[in-house]
């Protein structure tokens, strides 16, 4: 009876002309409106719906992975995606990368007073197509509003949950001298997605962000059988500073070769004239795998018989070296180090 | 990539390595200088070093405007960033440029001081027009090749009238450094620098010509061989160079005449000296006060000189004691030689200049070739 006096009294949420206030985050009506009529109207679910502080969710067979990741980057919308499946796409390549299957998402939201309700709503809808095409479901969230000039529009922090079989689980710090380290595709398209929006950038690149979900890519790398150490995806940092974590970890040096490094023609001369290096740059889509070189070739045909792998390749191998350098040979010739990035390359990249 | 690929072509350089290795004699030694911070930057980024021969050495030169900008330079960016209040627009590279009392521009950003990473000085003219009611200061570096913009915006906000735009004008030129250092004790006297010739600049060559450079391949008989930026390019320069030095030649040639000639871009050296004029003495970081080394905004653009604009005044401030910087912008030591090398001393926390930029002697070493290092002392 009650929830028919207040259908009453609240306006509908004004979705086009609308804007995020202070109320949304108030704990009052406006706040359980937005939160029913936005946020669980797209990600519906039994577990959302349990409407308790906490969700309960059903037992479940294996070791947990959970990961999290905070989302602010700029602009929200971009070439290739937005912030919404962005978030999605980050927090479930992270779990999956740990060879666990994804199955639950949390969301936390930090809007800013003033941000437009029509942006907000396809914000969401599109984390709720990223969440179902990646077969995750959104299972908790929370909404704080700030006010107008103390965030940028939308802060999305979400949360995931998966479960790892039994069996030797994938870790850093497996790889032995000698193992060959594949890649899923070409680098850099993020980066340079974002890069091609700021406004004190001004040239126009048809290169699209390569936001996706992994965790179709890496079932089917499991099912290979191939004996795989450890899958990371390249995102701050590029693959230099994934390499480098993961030389570090193993304590082995990893030589690459630059000849077999996929970039796209674009990305690579948007890089050439803002002197970037594309192994710096931020991937949201691509993932590294290292693994026993006796299983390489096929690790590789199964990478490549996924739609997200189709341009993967052997780019490099795991070396005895005590001081743990990664080294490239260049497509000129020489040799050189590759080492993390030193300072800022890109602000809010993700 | 059309036009870039084919000046890095692998095959090409093995080419270019055998011909280096059969020219070079065995028993002497090359040491050549590399002037520009983007020569010593494409030497270490496609490793060039090991398509040389061992008795070929290069030695990273002073040409990274960043390296050599002096830290009272940057006290001064920071001050106007800080107590004046105004939006300093600079590139990325000088923000992590330690400055004293361990800030850098990057560090008086988080202390609150409006400072902003642009990628030209037409940026730093829009975000004065969309600030009319703040004073904008563009922090101008460079050589030659960033010149020509700043006197085009300069001249731009003069006809327009700007009132809140300013330059704090920090250009140096290069001959005057090369001949700094050659007529420094080191290389003239003692020796210590064996010099047998330098890889010219490439960009500052496009604007300046081929010819500024006869004076002193003549006057201090040492080959000059203007480059690209390219690795074809520098490998290409130093056969060139190997082949003076061999025939016993010291002139100023050209490898890199699809883009440089003997006289230059003459329209931007006019555009330049209208706007600027020379200064008596500017100090860099590493040479010291080198004379007539660099730009200042001549008069009649006063109002949009930020050094007289905010009534400036130049503090030199020593480098730390440690710091070996000056010896390697003079090509006297090497990276490796300074005892702040990778110690308190990284790319991400710079103690001296050359281990800011990409294109410093210290950074790139740092960045790119660490791991010769680590063979010599395995």
């Amino acid at each position: 009876m009650s929830a028919e006096i207040k259908k009453g009294y609240i306006r509908p949420l004004d979705l086009r002309n609308g804007r995020v206030d202070m109320s949304h985050g108030s704990g009052g009506r406006a706040m359980v409106q937005l939160i029913t009529d936005l946020f669980s109207k797209h990600f519906a679910n039994d577990y959302l719906s349990q409407g308790n502080d906490g969700t309960l969710l059903p037992e479940a067979k294996g070791r947990i992975v959970v990961s999290t990741d905070s989302h602010v980057v700029s602009p929200l919308f971009f070439p290739g995606g937005d912030i919404g499946c962005l978030s999605v796409h980050g927090t479930v390549n992270d779990v999956a990368v740990m060879g666990a299957t994804p199955l639950y998402l949390t969301a936390g939201f930090i809007l800013e007073e003033g941000f437009p309700l029509k942006d907000l709503a396809r914000i969401v809808e599109s984390m709720a197509k990223a969440a179902k095409e990646a077969g995750v479901t959104i299972v908790a969230g929370d909404t704080k509003v700030v006010e107008q000039g103390n965030g940028d529009g939308v802060f999305i922090t979400t949360t995931g949950l998966g479960f790892l079989p039994d069996g030797d689980e994938l870790s850093g710090d497996r790889v032995r001298p000698g193992d060959v380290v594949l890649l899923s595709g070409t680098l850099g398209d993020h980066g340079v997605a974002i890069m091609s929006q700021r406004e004190n950038l001004s040239f126009d690149t048809p290169i699209l962000s390569d936001t996706a979900a992994l965790n179709g890519l890496v079932a089917t790398m499991l099912a290979s059988g191939a004996n795989l150490k450890v899958m990371r995806d390249p995102t701050r940092g590029g693959l230099a500073a994934t390499v480098n974590e993961i030389s570090h970890q193993s304590g082995v040096g990893i030589h690459l070769d630059e000849a077999n490094i996929p970039v796209r023609a674009e990305v690579e001369a948007a890089c050439e004239l803002l002197g970037l290096d594309p192994l710096n740059i931020a991937n949201e889509g691509k993932l590294i795998a290292i693994c026993a070189k006796e299983d390489s070739d096929l690790l590789l045909a199964a990478m490549r018989s996924h739609p997200l792998g189709e341009r993967s390749a052997i780019i490099g191998q795991a070396v005895e070296d005590p001081n743990c350098f990664v080294q490239i040979r260049t497509r000129f010739g020489g040799r050189r180090m590759v080492d993390w990035l030193s300072g800022e390359q890109l602000p809010r990249i993700c | 990539m059309k036009y870039v690929d084919e000046f890095r072509d692998g095959q090409l350089a093995q080419g270019l390595a055998r011909a280096i290795a059969a020219e070079a004699l065995p028993d002497r030694r090359y040491n050549f200088m590399e002037f520009c911070g983007g020569h010593t930057h494409a030497i270490s980024r496609y490793g060039v070093p090991d398509l040389l021969p061992s008795n070929v050495r290069m030695i990273h030169g002073p040409g990274c405007p960043v390296c050599v900008l002096p830290i009272g330079r940057i006290d001064l960016a920071i001050m106007l960033a800080l107590e004046k209040g105004v939006i300093l627009c600079t590139y990325a590279d000088t923000l992590r440029v330690p400055a004293s009392g361990r800030l850098s521009l990057m560090r008086a950003k988080a202390r609150g001081g409006d400072i902003r990473m642009v990628y030209s000085v037409t940026d730093a003219i829009k975000i004065a027009r969309d600030n009319p009611n703040k004073e904008v200061v563009f922090f101008a570096i460079g050589f030659e090749t960033t010149t020509p913009p700043t006197a085009e915006a300069i001249r731009q906000a003069d006809s327009e009238g700007m009132k809140n735009f300013s330059v704090l004008c920090c250009h140096v030129l290069t001959p005057s450094a090369i001949i700094n250092i050659l007529e420094s004790p080191e290389v003239r006297v003692l020796g210590t620098v064996p010099l047998d010739g330098f890889v010219g600049p490439a960009h500052v060559s496009t604007v300046i010509g081929s010819r500024p450079y006869e004076f002193f391949a003549e006057e201090y008989r040492k080959p000059v061989v203007i480059a690209g930026f390219e690795p074809l390019d520098v490998m290409q320069a130093i056969l060139m160079l190997i082949r003076q030095v061999n025939e016993g030649r010291a002139e100023v040639e050209n490898e890199f005449t699809r883009a440089v000639t003997p006289d230059g871009n003459l329209k931007a050296q006019k555009l330049v000296s209208e706007v600027f004029e020379l200064r008596r003495t500017f100090e860099w970081r590493g040479l010291g006060e080198v004379p007539y080394s660099a730009l200042k905004i001549r008069g009649q653009y006063a109002q949009l000189d930020a050094e007289r604009r905010f009534n400036l005044e130049y503090k030199p401030v020593p480098d730390n004691k440690s710091c070996e910087c000056g010896a390697i912008l003079r090509g006297l030591k090497k990276p490796i030689d300074c005892k702040l090398f990778g110690t308190v001393c990284t790319p991400e926390d710079p103690m001296g200049s050359c281990m800011v930029s990409s294109e410093g002697a210290c950074a790139a070493h740092y960045s790119y070739g660490r791991y010769k290092d680590a063979e010599v002392t395995l």
